[in-house]
């Protein structure tokens, strides 16, 4: 009962969402990086302190307008 | 000539193809299409829907608040409607909000002089095939959508309105 429910629960996440439907998602709160600048200079220190970089990248949201 | 060289020279000729390709699919969103008018209902703010319009060139867009690209595209949807207007053109603006009230607020700001059909019109969208926001469609004299124009870009103007112009230039019926 638990597994079918969890399912079908997920089974929602496979819904496309259509472009009309990103409304919500182009929220300026929706946004992972709220501030690209300060992360970019965050980034370089830490790049610079433990001599590494990269590995930092992620997928965004956002409204996925053209 | 040494290996690695010839190697570089593949590399360079292998990069530059793949802009070139890149450069040649985005310039030119706009896609060549042929059919009907879908059988969509919408309601324009101004009463009736697209069967009003039989017998002109209409230039429908699916925009929302929210979108970014579909804002700079409303100076340029007025300036089309105002140029060409009198030569039977007629820009519909298909409101995709899913809260009415964005779109009126929306509207109230950035004024327009074109029939706007108020949302949700999810619907007509499917039925028209809207992949992106925006998408525009122009439609003949007789009803066919002609060709799709998926996003929106400054650069984009120049061309749809070259389109626009030929499509005007043709006789219904023919």
């Amino acid at each position: 009962m638990l597994v079918a429910a969890a399912l079908i629960l997920g089974a929602a996440g496979c819904e496309p969402v259509q472009p009309w439907e990103r409304g919500d998602l182009a929220k300026p709160q929706m946004v992972l990086e709220p501030d690209p600048a300060n992360s970019a200079l965050r980034a370089h220190t830490f790049a610079a302190r433990e001599a590494a970089q990269g590995g930092n990248a992620g997928v965004g949201g956002g409204c996925g307008c053209n | 000539m040494p290996q690695h060289c010839q190697r570089g020279r593949a590399t360079f000729v292998f990069l530059w193809t793949i802009v070139a390709a890149l450069v040649l699919c985005c310039a030119s969103p706009a896609v060549a299409d042929d059919r009907p008018l879908p059988d969509c209902a919408v309601k324009l703010d101004a009463g009736g829907g697209f069967e009003q319009f039989r017998g002109k060139v209409l230039y429908v867009d699916f925009w929302a608040s929210w979108c970014g690209p579909c804002l700079l595209s409303f100076p340029f949807m007025n300036d089309l409607q105002s140029a060409y207007g009198p030569r039977g053109l007629q820009v519909v603006a298909v409101d995709m909000d899913e809260k009415p009230a964005d779109a009126a607020a929306f509207l109230a700001k950035h004024p327009v002089g074109f029939a706007v059909a108020a949302g949700p019109n999810a619907p007509c969208a499917t039925a028209f095939g809207v992949a992106t926001m925006p998408t525009s469609f122009l439609v003949d004299r007789n009803g066919r959508i002609r060709s799709a124009h998926a996003g929106f870009k400054p650069g984009d103007v120049d061309g749809l309105r070259a389109e626009v112009e030929s499509l005007l230039a043709e006789k219904s019926g023919s």
